[in-house]
Order: C-alpha cells, then sequence, then structure tokens
C-alpha cells in the first residue's frame, strides 16, 4: 500500500519555497534532519552540563575564577553554588534522557529511515509529522527557559518527586523553573504523541508492495515496538505532570498530604499522597528506557547485520523480543520504589518481573554473538560502535541484577551504582547506536563519507572513556557514595573514595574530549568529505535503492517491489554477495 | 586488508575484563563494614550475585574477544548458524531457560532475606522516631512509657520541631535529639521514619538500612546494632539546596553509656 497515490507526487511537491521546503516542511527527510540537528545540539548542552557538574565532584568547592566570568549566578565567586549543581543534574538528567535520547531515535533516525526502508513516499500524515517536530523544537526552548528565570532551574531531579517540586518554597528552582520543565515535559508528550502515532500507522499501513512484517529491517522493528511503548506510557506522564501543575498553581492536593511544615510554615495542603507521583512517574520512566534502548537495539541489529556479511541469526526471534520486552516493560516500575514506603510484598512482585526482562534482553544479546559466529566482519567505524554497544550493554545490563533484586537495592539504591548502571546501559548504549547509525547513513542523509580514521580515533576514547567513567562509578556506589550529592567529602566515610571520584572527573573529561573529534568530523566531511558511492557499505535495505539526491516523495514513478528479506548475505549458491530487497531474480551458482 | 581492529577490540575486551575483575575484587573502595544482625544476609546475597553477574561478564566478554578476534576479515565464511525457524526455536528455549534459572536464583536468594526484614519486630525491640526535615534529623525517644506524645503540625515552632502537643501527658518523658542518634548494642530497635517536608531517606550504611521518609507516612524498620562505636547517617534522598550536608551521627553503646547519655537529655519532646 502506498500513503500516497503514486501519480503526480512529484507534482504536489513541487513549487514551495525555501520555508516550507526546509523550515516548515512536510517532507518526512527534512522533518527527521530537523529533529537529528535540534537533538545533537541539545546532546552538546546536556554534556556541558555534566562536565560543569564532574568538576565540582572532582574538586568539590574549588574555587574556577574563570566560570565566574562565563557564570556569573551559578559560580558566583567562582565556586559553584549547591543550587546551581542540582539545576544542573536536573536538566542534565531532563534533556539527556528526553530531549536527546527519546527525539533522536524515533524522531530523528525513525523519520528520516521509516518511509525509505518500507518503500512509503512519506509518513502516513506528513501534517502532524511537521507539527511534532515543531513542538519538539518549543519545549527545547521551554526546557532551556528554566535556567534564565528568577530561582534558576529546578533543583528537582528528573524524576521531580513531590512534595519538593510540588512546593515552591521547598528550594530555589521550585518557582518558575519548576513550572516550566512541567510545561516543557507536557509539550514534549505533546509532540512524541504526534510522533510515535504516525511512525506506528505509517509502518502498519504505507509498506510497499511486498514489504511484510517480517521483511522489515530491524531497526524498523526496534522502532516500531519503541513507539508502541511511548504510545501506551507517555499519556501518563502528561497527566501525572498536570495533576503536578494544578497542584502548584490551583491549589490542589494530588501529590501533596496534610501537615507539611516548610519553613516552619504549615503548608495549606491536604490529602494527597506523594508516592501517587512515584507510580506515575515511573509508569513512564521505566519503560522510557526501553523506549531508548529497543531503537537502539534495532540500530545495532541492522548495523551488525551488514557488516557480519551473512544472513543474521534469529531475525524472528529478535523482533519477538522486543515485543516481549515492550510487554514486560510496562509492568516492572516499582523496582525504582523498593525503599520509597510501598508495600514490601509489591516489592516482591516488582522484583520477579524485572528480572524476568533479562530473558529476552539475553537472547537478543547472545543472538548478536551467535550472528559473529562464522562470519566475515568489516570492521568500518559503524561496526566499531555497533561492537561496542554490545559490550556495553551487556555490561550495564548486569548491574540490574543487584537493583532488581528487592534485597540488594537497599545499599545500592541511589548510590552511585545506579548511576553507573543506568549510564552504561541508556545513555552510552544508545549513543553508541547514535554513533552507529550515524557513521552508517551519513552517506545517506548527506552523500559523502565520514573521515575513517577520525572515526576509530573517536571509537576507541569513547569506548576506554565511557567504561574508565561508568564502571568505576559502580565502585562508588559499592562504597556507598549517595548520587544527587553536591559534595560526597561532607561524609567521613566516603573521603576514601575520592580518589576514584576524581579519576572519573578525568576520565569524564577524555570522554567529552573525544566527542570533539566526532563533531569535528561530522562538520568537516559535511562539506569536505570525499562523495560517497551509491550504496557504500553493499547492503540489501531499500533506503540505498532511493534515487540520488532523494526527492519529496522518496521514488520515481513507481515505489519499489520487495521480493525479499533484508539480510541476503552471502547466501550460498547465489553469485552476488548481497542480494538487495528490491531485486526480483538472484544468479545463481552452477552446484 | 588488514584485520587490526578486530585484534584491538579483543586485546581491549581482555583488558577491560582484567581490570573489572581487579576491581571488583580489591576491598579497598568496598562496603563500610557491617554492624547489624541482618547485614551479613544482604552482603551474603551481594556476593553471591556478584559471582553470578561476574561470570556473565566475563565468559561473554571474552566470547565476544574471541569472536572480533577470529572472524575479521574471515574469508571462510560458515553458513551453519542460519536463520532458520528450528534453530531460532531451540536457541530460544535453551537460552531463556538458561536466563530464566539464573534469574529464579538470584529472585529466590534475595526474596527469603527480603521478606525476612519486613517481619514484626521483636517484642523487646526499643521505638525511636525519626522525623526528617529540610536539612536535619530528629529523633524523638519515648521514655519510659514507650509512648510517644501526640503531635499536631500546626504546633510546630522553633523551640517545638516536631509539634509536640504538651497536653498530652505521654509526651512528658519524651527525649528529643536532634542529629544525635544514640542506640544500645545487640537490643533490637523500631525506627519509625517520618518526614516534616519533603521525602528524606533515612540511610545508614554500616547497617544496611535505608528508608525513605515519606511526609504523611510513618514507615517503621527495625534491626539490631552489631559494633559498638560512631557511625555517620546519610539522607539518601534529594531533598533541596542543602541535601549534602544533611548528614547526623548515630553512636552504639552499651546500656550503660547509653541510660547515662539520655538521662541527660531535656525531657517534654521538644
Amino acid at each position: 500500500m502506498d500513503a500516497v497515490t503514486e501519480e503526480g507526487v512529484q507534482e504536489t511537491h513541487r513549487g514551495h519555497g525555501f520555508i516550507r521546503k526546509y523550515v516548515f516542511s512536510l517532507d518526512h527527510k527534512i522533518v527527521g534532519l530537523q529533529y537529528f540537528f535540534t537533538a545533537m545540539a541539545m546532546a552538546v548542552f546536556g554534556g556541558v552540563l555534566s562536565m560543569l557538574m564532574r568538576l565540582q565532584l572532582g574538586w568539590p568547592s574549588h574555587s574556577w575564577p574563570l566560570l565566574e566570568k562565563l557564570l556569573p549566578v551559578g559560580m558566583a565567586g567562582g565556586i559553584m553554588k549547591p543550587e546551581f549543581y542540582l539545576s544542573l543534574q536536573t536538566m542534565h538528567g531532563t534533556i539527556m534522557a528526553i530531549f536527546v535520547l527519546t527525539a533522536v531515535f524515533t524522531g530523528g533516525f525513525g523519520n528520516y529511515l521509516i518511509p525509505l526502508q518500507i518503500g512509503a513516499r512519506d509518513m502516513a500524515f506528513p501534517l502532524l509529522n511537521m507539527l511534532s517536530y515543531w513542538v519538539y523544537a518549543l519545549s527545547c526552548v521551554v526546557v532551556i527557559l528554566a535556567f534564565f528565570v528568577e530561582g534558576g532551574a529546578p533543583i528537582s531531579g528528573w524524576t521531580a518527586y513531590p512534595p519538593l517540586s510540588a512546593i515552591p518554597a521547598a528550594g530555589p528552582g521550585e518557582g518558575l523553573g519548576q513550572d516550566l520543565w512541567i510545561v516543557a515535559i507536557a509539550l514534549f508528550t505533546v509532540s512524541s504523541m504526534m510522533g510515535v502515532l504516525n511512525y506506528i500507522t505509517t509502518i502498519l499501513q504505507a509498506r510497499t508492495r511486498g514489504m511484510t512484517m517480517m521483511r522489515l529491517p530491524l531497526n524498523i522493528w526496534g522502532m516500531f515496538t519503541s513507539s508502541i511503548i511511548s504510545l501506551l506510557t507517555f499519556p501518563v506522564l502528561l497527566a501525572a505532570g498536570v495533576l503536578l501543575l494544578t497542584d502548584r498553581l490551583l491549589g490542589t492536593s494530588f501529590f501533596i498530604p496534610s501537615g507539611l511544615v516548610i519553613g516552619e510554615k504549615l503548608v495549606q495542603h491536604a490529602g494527597g499522597h506523594p508516592l501517587l507521583w512515584q507510580h506515575l512517574f515511573w509508569y513512564f520512566g521505566h519503560p522510557e528506557v526501553y523506549i531508548v534502548i529497543v531503537p537502539a537495539m534495532g540500530i545495532a541489529a541492522e548495523i551488525i547485520a551488514a557488516f557480519i556479511r551473512k544472513p543474521v541469526f534469529g531475525y524472528r526471534l529478535m523482533a519477538g523480543c522486543w515485543v516481549a520486552i515492550a510487554a514486560l516493560s510496562l509492568i516492572v516500575w516499582g523496582h525504582h520504589m523498593f525503599v520509597s514506603g510501598m508495600n514490601p510484598f509489591l516489592g516482591s512482585v516488582f522484583a520477579f518481573t524485572t528480572l524476568l526482562i533479562t530473558v529476552p534482553s539475553a537472547i537478543l544479546m547472545l543472538c548478536w554473538v551467535v550472528s559473529l559466529w562464522g562470519a566475515n566482519i568489516q570492521f568500518k567505524p559503524p561496526m566499531l560502535f555497533a561492537l561496542g554497544f554490545i559490550s556495553i550493554f551487556l555490561a550495564g545490563g548486569l548491574g540490574g541484577f543487584f537493583l532488581g533484586s528487592a534485597l540488594t537495592d537497599i545499599p545500592l539504591h541511589d548510590t552511585y551504582f545506579v548511576v553507573g548502571h543506568f549510564h552504561l546501559t541508556m545513555a552510552m548504549s544508545p549513543l553508541f547506536a547514535v554513533f552507529a547509525a550515524i557513521y552508517y547513513w551519513f552517506p545517506r542523509l548527506f552523500g559523502r563519507m565520514l573521515n575513517e580514521r577520525l572515526a576509530k580515533v573517536h571509537f576507541w576514547f569513547s569506548i576506554a572513556g565511557a567504561y574508565a567513567v561508568f564502571l568505576t562509578m559502580h565502585i562508588l556506589g559499592v562504597g556507598g557514595m549517595i548520587r544527587h550529592t553536591y559534595d560526597p567529602t561532607q561524609y567521613e566515610m566516603f573521603q576514601h573514595l575520592q580518589a576514584p571520584n576524581r579519576f572519573v572527573t578525568y576520565a569524564a573529561f577524555v570522554l567529552a574530549a573525544s566527542q570533539l573529534v566526532f563533531l569535528f568530523n561530522f562538520f568537516w566531511s559535511l562539506f569536505r568529505g570525499p562523495k560517497a558511492a551509491a550504496n557504500p557499505w553493499k547492503v540489501n535495505t531499500l533506503e540505498w535503492a532511493a534515487p540520488d539526491p532523494i526527492p519529496h516523495g522518496n521514488w520515481g514513478a513507481r515505489t519499489p517491489d520487495v521480493y525479499r528479506w533484508p539480510y541476503d548475505y552471502g547466501v550460498p549458491g547465489v553469485v552476488q554477495d548481497f542480494v538487495p530487497q528490491h531485486v526480483a531474480s538472484i544468479e545463481e551458482t552452477s552446484g | 586488508m588488514k584485520r587490526s581492529e578486530g585484534t584491538a577490540l579483543s586485546v581491549f575486551l581482555t583488558v577491560l575484563v582484567i581490570s573489572s575483575a581487579w576491581l571488583f575484587t580489591q576491598r579497598y573502595w568496598w562496603m563500610p563494614e557491617v554492624a547489624s544482625v541482618h547485614g551479613p544476609a544482604i552482603d551474603r546475597v551481594f556476593s553471591i550475585v556478584l559471582v553470578i553477574t561476574g561470570i556473565m561478564f566475563v565468559v561473554l566478554q571474552l566470547t565476544l574477544a574471541v569472536l572480533v578476534f577470529k572472524f575479521g576479515r574471515n574469508r571462510d565464511v560458515q553458513r551453519r548458524l542460519w536463520s532458520r525457524p528450528r534453530a531460532e526455536k531451540w536457541f530460544a528455549i535453551v537460552a531463556g531457560s538458561v536466563i530464566f534459572m539464573v534469574d529464579v536464583s538470584v529472585y529466590s536468594l534475595g526474596e527469603s532475606e527480603w521478606l525476612k526484614a519486613w517481619k514484626t519486630a521483636p517484642a523487646d525491640a526499643a521505638l525511636v522516631e525519626v522525623t526528617g526535615e529540610q536539612f536535619m534529623w530528629n529523633f524523638r525517644y519515648p521514655g519510659a512509657d514507650g509512648a510517644l506524645g501526640k503531635t499536631d503540625p500546626a504546633l510546630t515552632t522553633s523551640s517545638n520541631a516536631l509539634g509536640v502537643d504538651s497536653r498530652d501527658p505521654t509526651s512528658a518523658d519524651d527525649v528529643l535529639s536532634t542529629n544525635q542518634l544514640h542506640l544500645v548494642v545487640g537490643k533490637p530497635v523500631r525506627m519509625r521514619i517520618r518526614s516534616k517536608d519533603v521525602i528524606h531517606s533515612f540511610n545508614l550504611p554500616h547497617f544496611r538500612v535505608k528508608q525513605d521518609a515519606v511526609p504523611g507516612m510513618a514507615i517503621e524498620v527495625w534491626f539490631i546494632p552489631t559494633r559498638e562505636g560512631q557511625f555517620e547517617i546519610v539522607c539518601n534522598q534529594l531533598c533541596g539546596l542543602a541535601h549534602y550536608r544533611m548528614k547526623a551521627f548515630l553512636t552504639v553503646e552499651s546500656q550503660e553509656s547509653f541510660s547515662q547519655w539520655i538521662s541527660q537529655m531535656t525531657p517534654g519532646g521538644k
């Protein structure tokens, strides 16, 4: 089926000016690139915030006169203020988890790739798609604005637990800053809804002739499953945000119990419950991890499949595992609340469901490992990052056994063990998938190749840096070092942890510096990179079969016909090393 | 073409495995020395889970290392392990069962101890009320009558931090201590954990005790201290500007020194 009638597609979209073509564009490719570049800018911003935090953690309350010039309020006197530290931490988490990683996979790569890879002319609802991006752009502006209002950005963390987040008097940043934070999250949710409905509909309804569900590229399966999780969980976050906002502005008490005394003043609220927020938040918050990691897994699987030059192992199994993860992700949220005051028997149930999710995750991991057996691995930059993804996701995932079991969570809850764990699983792994995707699809997106030598420098420093930073954090957490802390050296018992803590800071600087190599490579190659061949990786998926440059509407008079799954590499008895999906007949060798 | 990246990656993964093994077997940066009766059980489960996950980490990272070393630029592609429905099915069943068994063992190891921790405290357990507030800890002892006086948030003033209602006779012998908690070694204690304002978390790292203090709730946890000494009490839940220095101290001591300490305190619960 095609979303758009085949005749006259070119005609319909001809003659628009610059604004309709590149700004308020209905073309999924432009929308994808808009998402991509916005998320990239947000990532740089969020990364800078984390560097400031690491500076404070490495040398608590040290004076940095130079930084005072750049940040006269937060670093007054050259020393970071505690409230500034906490606002950095809130905004780093919010920006990276939601405004970068949630946006870049389905919004960025999904938008660009879904119609191309399934042989469609565009998204099912192009106008909704454009709106989705512009609401996202607005939400980015609103969230950053929180830094510039009175009191600064909120200090309540990306989880925004009330009553801290519900009562302006509870701390600096809990005034207008927190309101803006909620509004930004609400806008993002609206944007995400418009996006994911579109991706799901497009994948289900706009596939070209012959593109059955079991012939979809693996990364499309990842994006499809991720979109379904988004659809089922983001509305709950929106609802929770609205309730929090009415608690703050209209005097309701959804999350505020009676009898609170803040600054020796009795708070005039009654009847709410703080744990209600935690249930609502984590009902979204944990699936959020899978909203990010499932498309990352899809991309890694897609790229591994391309560079092993043999048919990937476990295609149906992987698709099934993602669906299983999506289903299980909805019933594990309570593992964030083992020590929250939730009924301990509920903790027992959530511990079990949480551990169950390792079954599909482990099977996925083993599918990739088995796929490497007997392969002809091509160590191109995308493949290096995909292999790094496997290694890092494994390391991060294993930490989940400690945190998913209620008993061992007691000493580790809200320590740096958790910070290390989720950064490996849902920050570094997805980031490696993003880099793999950029190195892989850059020639399709921009018609040029990225520099391979710089890419490899980027890879080695990134993987070494990622492990040095986040594996070490696990040990800090075992030592008991608490997270959300402006200065861990306040506690005598954490003094001896300051050496590895400072090591983490040095490693984080190296990790960040290696991203500059990437940024240089990206922008330099954008203009100066060597021209890419039509199908530089010699792969089978449809996006490489589209004309170059790809017009609005993607295909010529007729969308391609699909004859096979995307992983016919090195098939025995076939002359070609690879057989693209739209190739009807294959040349067979004798015997 | 050269296969140097595969070799480099396998060397990297091997170094990773060795350094991780060192990091997680050294004991200098490790959990604070345990000081409660239930603590060793948590540490034991932690160690077993560490061994299980450690084996999986080493085996899988090294498998990856071997594969990238062996099959980089491999001319002789082996095509046996194909996406055949039958192979996939058996692979899923075997791999799924193995990991499921690991899950069940990790779960049951932790679960029995977890439920034990939530059993009712022994009848002779002492009661101490802990009330978190921005940014300090209030500890209230019930005195000889064993009952804590009523509180009313509306009565809260700077000299009556918990809003204790003096008209309630049970409050007369209550003792309030700020940021200093004293407990008797070997004696079970029920901590009734509350908060005046936002969510805090009552964390005693040496005792393997961690429980959020949620306004509107009174949550009880109990434990038995086993070691005399001075320990730090940590606020483990982001509670605002000065969260990082919301610190208190716990002294575990003999019954005699405890009695002496509490007798010096002013009764009235304020």
